[in-house]
């Protein structure tokens, strides 16, 4: 399903049809099967599903981070209009940093432990543009200032390990901020902190997305976090995207069987006390070998033989609603 | 009570028989399998063991049977395949007489040490503390020695002789066996499933016995391994120095020292022992790798 | 059936005693320093004084952020790490007393931990990892695995397909109902979660908490619930207990808690918690900065440097946790003796 631009510009970010499989050891992993997304300058998306459902192989691939001999790529991603699948790798080392760039879910993981941070964001930017150490300090700080880091000056000289988890998450994004990209890839980046922190991080997001247009694939398995950043959603099972559409649609009226069952099993508050919370049967599918038809139908409640012959398209219910199911007109007011 | 209850709900007759998983180091023996150069390594020791087995009744001639008219013969001599020694012994049958002692002073020490160092380690690495610092400081000092010359010292010390030589050498590997086995058993300690152990009031020696052992005799044995390649080559230098094994016996070591002076006029027979010491080493080396790969692989 | 394989345990106090009662806890963690680093704090005070009761059959749930010492006081419950004060009362027994061993003790409480992979000894299969502990206690070997298969069936875990298996082989779900056969093996009357759920997917969570539901109201337990996730708890627990900088700051009834929370931190925390509705997301973040390390807490009360109704009288004086009714908490506001009313602001 395309967004067309109101000004008419092809979207920044576009998927059709993506595929990814991983092999070795003889056995393949189907982990993506066919995605299409677009994502336009200055919108927040955000990638719900559980493990496996192939939410970070889709944000890994766009940057083409996977080790390439046991990973087949096929479809067409265009990042401001270029292939990315048929990037050289100088042409990929351009890509990453000053077009698009990453942020992760746990900072000492990804932050290089040996270095201080400033130095770190300091070789990030003189690595795609020519201006002298001095200058490059200079942003950094103004980096660190942005992502509102108490101290700044004195944090640029720290490192990674004498940051606090939430200060080491606003570094890591001053870093992937360096060389002003327009899109930025996210991947849980709040799954491992605390509740106040992660509020501030997601307001940080939400600021930066403003002032700078900047573009922001948020992954997540929290519905909640999604909910407080993303403009538009899509929810993925088994390798596709099942349902798409803005925040408040697949809040209040869900169609996919899937998502609908995702958001009665959460827990909350409202809850009865001793009512028992509604779980989905089954497990999630073995990627390694995917049924022909829906992924969902094993798990399904409404799922006919017709979802286990072929897999559905995704089907517009709306301008911007898309729900891959054949059931669909069985879902309408799922949610009361 | 409320259990009975519960249980009284679970009325199916007892099942049909549970299904087993491969254990542990059945999934261990089937990747080795699937490894050409450990197999071919673990091959090649079997066949040199059998050898030394065997040798008393295989070899082709008497190892012990001198001629002072045949001495330093070369590779090809009849009656003679692989040459003859400087006291005119036919060598092949010395190579695999040899392999009986080589073999023996390399396995044992090893064996011995494993046993002793693995026991070290694993009470200071889980006892911690005081116990801890006593056994590891007290170990420290004798890795502190490099492993030959504490070899030798403790040798020369303990007198010439192939019990001695065994003792010396397995002090010597002690202490690294004993590090590895504490450095394991302390990270296993810290497992949440050692916690939990302890949560339902097992008492030590039960956690160690049922728990940690399982867990830390693996990675202490490949390591163990890795040393036996050593040991082989440190008894040797000890027969060579004449603290370990005497003359008349054949061991490759001491035949190495004994056929030096043919190095000028029969280089490839006095090069021999040393090229059985450098295969056996390697293919122990080659087969703890194996090993190793084997058993580190997570599903 | 198995029902007899261990004694139960006799309820000693009646309904009205605590199962568990917890007076002055506290344990702190020495710093390793060089003499030329010593930065003011000795020792990390993970648990600073910490006082509370679970009551039979109840659901505690216990919440805080990094730092503020839930998991170690797990782990002081459980006897795991030594207490450096306080005592620990089960059932109006003390623990380590002579009419409480810590071993007996250890047969009537039991922990499930947040990683399901490392609580299982990957060496054993499953039933021999839930048959241990009855073994430990005298029970013979076959009966304890017997008894093992029934409860990995009341777990959801079908025998015939898990028990001879090993953890590598299940998935973090299975593993954790594993976690919690093991954990009822000895038929405690006391279980601990800690963190249980919050490894798993949100659907696989779900299942796991309706399971504790069910076998909670089988075998009569009482459960100390601790985690993260706000709405979890409030889910499932029956009274909460807000844990900041090693103390307890709030505990009460879950609804009071969570819709009149009275400690200022409780009320940044559920702030805290995503919206939900994207037409009135959260506009500023309740609460700046990271939550502090417990090394060298501030002065008075340990609140008072990111409170934003903090005074000077905050700076000096430590509040007591103090009982509302049902409703308890550690704050100055609530205390209109000390002066607060009349302290100026901080700026």
């Amino acid at each position: 399903m395309t967004h067309p631009d109101p000004a008419g510009a092809p979207p920044l970010l576009r998927l059709r049809d993506v595929r990814v499989a991983f092999g070795g050891g003889g056995k393949t992993v189907q982990a993506l099967s066919g995605v299409d997304l677009d994502v336009r300058r200055g919108e927040a998306v955000a990638l719900i599903g559980e493990s496996g459902s192939g939410k970070s192989v889709t944000l890994r691939t766009l940057m083409r981070l996977h080790p390439p001999r046991h990973t087949r790529v096929e479809g067409e991603i265009r990042i401001e209009g270029q292939d990315v699948l048929a990037m050289s790798a100088r042409q990929l080392a351009a890509l990453r940093g000053p077009v698009v760039s990453m942020v992760f879910q746990e900072p000492l993981l990804a932050l290089d432990p040996v270095y201080p941070i400033g130095n770190q964001i300091v070789e990030m930017i003189r690595r795609h543009e020519a201006i002298d150490a001095k200058a490059a300090r200079a942003r950094a700080l103004s980096l660190f200032e942005r992502v509102r880091i108490p101290s700044p000056q004195r944090r640029l000289e720290a490192y990674p390990h004498e940051l606090s988890g939430g200060m080491r998450q606003r570094a890591m994004i001053a870093l992937a901020l360096a060389c002003q990209p327009r899109l930025l890839l996210a991947d849980e980046p709040t799954t491992a902190l605390d509740a106040t922190v992660q509020i501030q991080i997601l307001l940080l997001l939400r600021e930066l997305q403003r002032e700078l247009q900047l573009a922001i694939v948020f992954v997540t398995h929290d519905i909640g976090a999604a909910a407080e950043i993303a403009d538009r959603v899509a929810v993925m099972y088994g390798g596709r995207i099942v349902e798409q559409g803005s925040m408040a649609q697949l809040l209040q009226a869900p169609r996919h069987p899937y998502t609908i069952a995702l958001l009665k099993s959460r827990a909350h508050g409202a809850l009865r006390k001793g009512e028992r919370l509604d779980t989905i049967a089954g497990s999630p599918p073995d990627l390694a070998a995917l049924p022909p038809g829906c992924a969902f139908a094993d798990r399904c409640t409404l799922a006919l033989p017709a979802c286990r012959e072929r897999v559905p398209g995704l089907e517009s219910l709306s301008a911007d609603h898309a729900v891959r199911c054949l059931r669909a007109d069985q879902t309408i007011g799922a949610i009361p | 009570m409320a259990y009975s209850r519960a249980s009284a709900a679970v009325h199916a007759p007892q099942p049909a028989a549970v299904e087993r998983s491969p254990g542990y180091w059945s999934n261990v023996w089937r990747r080795l399998r699937r490894d050409p150069v450990a197999m071919a390594a673990g091959s090649l020791i079997l066949l040199l063991i059998l050898m030394a087995v065997l040798a008393p009744w295989i070899t082709p001639a008497d190892p012990f049977h001198a001629s002072m008219l045949r001495r330093l013969r070369p590779i090809g001599t009849p009656g003679y395949p692989l040459g003859s020694d400087e006291l005119g012994r036919d060598l092949l049958s010395r190579l695999m007489l040899g392999a009986r002692l080589s073999l023996f002073m390399g396995i044992t020490p090893v064996i011995a040490a494993f046993v002793l160092g693995s026991a070290l380690g694993v009470i200071a690495g889980y006892a911690g503390g005081m116990a801890n610092t006593v056994i590891m400081r007290t170990v420290d000092v004798f890795y502190a020695f490099p492993s030959v010359l504490l070899a030798i010292a403790l040798s020369g010390t303990l007198g010439a002789g192939i019990f001695n030589a065994l003792v010396s050498l397995t002090i010597v590997f002690v202490p690294q066996i004993a590090r590895v086995a504490e450095s394991v058993t302390t990270q296993v300690r810290r497992s949440d499933y050692v916690d939990a152990a302890r949560a339902s009031g097992a008492r030590s020696w039960t956690i160690v016995r049922v728990h940690v052992l399982s867990n830390v005799l693996g990675p202490i044995f490949v390591y163990a391994t890795s040393l036996i390649s050593v040991s082989m080559i440190l008894a040797s230098g000890l027969s060579f120095l004449g603290l370990g094994v005497r003359p008349p016996e054949p061991e490759w070591g001491l035949m190495l020292n004994t056929l030096r002076t043919a190095i000028y006029t029969q280089p490839w027979v006095a090069a021999l022992p040393g090229v059985m010491i450098f295969v056996t080493s390697i293919s122990f080396n080659l087969l703890s790798d194996g090993l190793r790969s084997a058993m580190e692989v997570k599903e | 059936m198995s029902a007899t394989v261990l004694p139960a345990h006799a309820d000693v106090g009646g309904p009205a005693q605590p199962l568990l009662s917890v007076r002055g806890l506290v344990k702190h963690f020495p710093l390793k320093q060089a003499p030329w680093q010593r930065r003011g704090g000795t020792a990390v005070r993970a648990v600073d004084g910490v006082d509370f009761e679970v009551l039979k059959g109840e659901t505690l749930g216990v919440v805080g952020e990094s730092g503020c010492g839930k998991s170690t006081t797990a782990r002081l419950v459980m006897q795991l790490l030594a207490q450096d004060r306080g005592e620990l009362v089960f059932d109006g027994l003390t623990v380590g007393s002579h009419r409480l061993s810590l071993r007996e003790f250890r047969r009537q409480a039991q922990m499930v931990f947040q990683d399901s992979y490392s609580s299982l000894n990957p060496r054993m299969t499953i039933e021999d990892s839930v048959a241990f502990a009855p073994t430990v206690h005298g029970v013979p070997r076959a009966q304890a695995v017997t008894a093992a298969r029934e409860l990995l069936e009341r777990v959801g875990l079908q025998p015939q397909r898990f028990a001879g298996r090993y953890p590598h082989e299940l998935s973090g779900g299975q593993r954790q109902r594993v976690n919690i056969a093991r954990a009822l093996a000895l038929r405690p009357r006391l279980v601990i979660l800690d963190e249980a759920v919050s490894a798993l997917d949100k659907s696989v969570e779900a299942q796991v908490l309706n399971l504790l539901l069910d076998l909670k109201a089988a075998f009569g337990l009482t459960y100390l619930f601790i985690s993260h996730d706000l709405n979890v708890v409030q889910y499932i627990s029956d009274r909460v207990m807000v844990m900041y900088l090693g103390e307890v700051v709030e505990l009460g009834p879950v609804q009071a808690v969570f819709h009149r929370p009275m400690h200022p931190y409780t009320q940044a925390l559920l702030r805290s918690m995503p919206s939900m509705d994207p037409a009135q997301r959260t506009e500023a973040a309740p609460l700046a900065g990271d939550p502090p390390n417990p090394i060298d807490p501030p002065p008075g009360c340990r609140f008072h440097t990111r409170c934003a109704h903090a005074r000077a009288i905050c700076r000096q004086q430590a509040p007591e946790l103090r009982r509302h009714g049902p409703h308890a908490v550690r704050c100055l506001i609530h205390q209109p003796e000390s002066g607060y009313a009349a302290s100026e602001a901080l700026t």
